[in-house]
């Protein structure tokens, strides 16, 4: 495991230290790091452990359990698309596969240049108004296919 | 006197181009010299209508809808503000059929009050149910919820009066009132249309909760999808603090209550309350095993409550209107009203208030106009994706907890999601048991390993190997993963495979 140079692991332990006092925070600093790093970098398991008074295995016990940290750095911009059942009633599964030939890439995967990441998400809330996506944390509803270009679009570098 | 107008910057509407609606209309009054006074109010709940705009007139409200920021110009040009006459124009927000035959208690406020306001809360009847509730013992709070026959709204059904007595019957000197907004259920919106409409009815109630069971924190469990909600929980608890209603002496009473919102981390499983508590205190969110019950050792091992959001957003209404009130409206057990939430492929898709007892054919066609494709309507899902699949035959049932439970689907958080003929039910099976194992904590058996397997027997069913072995093998595990797993998501995954084979049974025939 890559250890992480001194002045992000120093960015760590200020954000633990920002949460210590509160009562079980381990989840709290978790998303204050991803905030920050845009992801939990594996070498911020052994930081956080060590100024938690956790062993290892229980951080990164929690940082995998849950589907919201991510363990890669993401692209500029991430695309999350809804797969649930409301979304999926309106087309959700057409446009992934939409989506994933105008990205070239998988769920899961950034693209070779670092500008998407593509995500499934179940569910933002967003049922009434299927299928949803959400782009770097804003919500659109009623996406087609042409939608989803034209929000592509917005987001590219001109041609 | 500047003119009031409403844009909802509620996340639905948003996602369907309010923001831009409002920035335009901000504009081209700047552009005409016209003194706007524009309020960025939660969502009526008529999605279908998104982004609705309202104007206050002399008539009240007048509303116009679903609005394009390129139909704006166009609007003044016709000089909306003065109720001149649009294409857009639906008339007084009021009189629209579709919200005129809903009976709104929880979601009274939604959609009306600034929801950043603690003024515009008040004005609109807040903080009298806390002032009720300060008048009383907290038994005398909890005789009333039990007396308004409110059961949790989040899926459980469970009389919420008789969690409060437990946790009120508790001598531990520190108790928790927490708050499962892990709203994942596909096709539910309405905790985050409340938390983003009305966030200050869920303070009271959580305040309400403190006060009767004597517990002075309180903790918000939000999903992390729910960005907005977080903003506008995040708003409303500092105002509230400013205001006073929240910290050491809450409305001048001398008692504490303190509130904080916690963020999930896309973990479904943490909408089940044991599980939620666990994350809450920093953990992998794995089901405990029960006993002990929550109400007697829950959150750092304390006397918690645990209740839904339009649970402890229907409180405030009891007390300040009577448990009696609350409790005339419904049929048999199921008491009061039910904020339904149509979705997925239905005409008038969003959140329909009503008393128990409309019928499942009622919702879908008078107030939903059948699907929004034009095709058939094939079968529903209620509750989410650990219900059943309801078909068309069974549409005469009534929406209320027993009666859904008598045909073998359940009510859950009141979503109904809405397939026309297009859908394929075998993938739809597939589905619930691939969610099942993506979403697992793993804690037992049946629910782990079963849900794996049971994506793999139906994909053999499908792919034409030993289909009737197949299929026994199928019924056989669903069996044991209902009797056998530990929480309800192991325990009701298999619903939809269950009900998609008894209604179904032609979709799970071999395709090559």
């Amino acid at each position: 495991m890559e250890s992480l140079p001194s002045e992000q692991s120093a960015a760590v332990r200020r954000i633990v230290a920002q949460h210590r006092e509160r009562p079980g925070p381990l989840l709290e600093v978790l998303h204050a790091i991803q905030t920050s790093f845009g992801y939990v970098p594996e070498g911020a398991v052994p930081v956080v452990a060590e100024e938690l008074n956790l062993s290892r295995a229980e951080v990164h016990g929690v940082v995998t359990f849950y589907h919201f940290f991510r363990h890669t750095r993401p692209g500029a911009h991430t695309v999350s698309l809804c797969q649930a059942e409301s979304c999926q009633s309106m087309g959700a599964k057409a446009l992934a596969e939409h989506a994933r030939k105008r990205l070239g890439i998988e769920f899961h995967q950034t693209t070779a240049d670092g500008r998407y990441s593509l995500e499934p998400i179940y569910c933002l809330g967003n049922c009434a108004c299927s299928p949803a996506a959400m782009i770097d944390g804003r919500l659109y509803g009623r996406v087609t296919p042409e939608a989803f270009d034209a929000l592509i679009a917005q987001r590219s570098p001109a041609a | 006197m500047s003119t009031t107008v409403y844009v909802p910057g509620d996340a639905g509407a948003l996602s369907v181009g309010a923001g831009e609606v409002a920035a335009a209309i901000a504009a081209e009054a700047k552009r005409r010299g016209i003194d706007l006074n524009l309020v960025r109010n939660g969502s009526r709940g008529a999605y279908w209508l998104e982004p609705l705009v309202e104007v206050q007139t002399e008539r009240g409200r007048c509303a116009y809808g679903p609005v394009r920021a390129t139909d704006v110009p166009a609007l003044f040009a016709a000089d909306f503000l003065e109720t001149g006459s649009h294409p857009l124009s639906l008339g007084p927000t009021d009189s629209i059929p579709w919200l005129r035959s809903q009976q709104r208690l929880t979601f009274e406020r939604v959609g009306i009050i600034d929801p950043a306001s603690v003024a515009d809360y008040v004005k609109h009847g807040g903080y009298q149910g806390l002032e009720r509730a300060l008048q009383l013992s907290g038994a005398e709070i909890v005789q009333a919820v039990t007396a308004s026959g409110l059961r949790g709204r989040g899926g459980a059904a469970f009389p919420t009066g008789i969690k409060w007595k437990t946790v009120l019957e508790q001598s531990t000197a520190q108790k928790y009132v927490t708050c499962n907004a892990d709203e994942g259920d596909s096709g539910t919106f309405s905790d985050r249309m409340l938390m983003e409409g009305d966030p200050f009815s869920l303070i009271e109630g959580m305040t309400i909760a403190g006060v009767a069971v004597g517990a002075t924190q309180g903790y918000i469990y939000l999903r992390a999808e729910y960005p907005h909600a977080h903003a506008a929980l995040k708003t409303a608890i500092a105002a509230a603090y400013q205001s006073k209603y929240l910290g050491a002496d809450v409305a001048g009473s001398g008692r504490r209550f303190d509130l904080e919102v916690r963020l999930g981390a896309g973990a479904y499983i943490c909408g089940e309350e044991t599980s939620m508590l666990e994350s809450l205190e920093g953990k992998r969110g794995e089901v405990r095993v029960r006993p002990p019950l929550p109400a007697i050792k829950g959150l750092f091992g304390c006397p918690t409550i645990v209740n839904n959001v339009v649970t402890l957003t229907s409180v405030p209404w009891i007390l300040a209107h009577g448990a009696e009130a609350y409790a005339n409206f419904g049929m048999g057990k199921s008491r009061g009203t039910l904020p339904i939430q149509l979705a997925g492929n239905i005409r008038r898709a969003g959140l329909v208030e009503r008393a128990f007892g409309l019928t499942l054919r009622e919702l879908l066609y008078d107030i939903g106009g059948g699907t929004a494709s034009g095709r058939p309507i094939r079968a529903v899902q209620i509750g989410g994706p650990l219900g059943a699949f309801v078909p068309p035959a069974h549409f005469e049932t009534a929406v209320d907890y027993e009666a859904l439970a008598a045909v073998g689907a359940m009510l859950g958080h009141g979503g109904i999601v809405v397939f026309d003929d297009t859908v394929d039910m075998a993938q739809m099976a597939r589905y619930a048991m691939e969610f099942c194992a993506i979403e697992s904590c793993g804690k037992c058996t049946p629910c782990r390993i079963g849900s794996t397997r049971g994506v793999e027997v139906i994909d053999r069913i499908l792919a034409g190997i030993d289909g009737e072995r197949n299929v026994r093998l199928l019924e056989e595990l669903c069996e044991t993963m209902v009797q056998g797993s530990l929480c309800g998501l192991g325990g009701m995954a298999p619903f939809p495979v269950q009900s998609a084979l008894k209604h179904f049974r032609e979709d799970f025939r071999a395709r090559v």
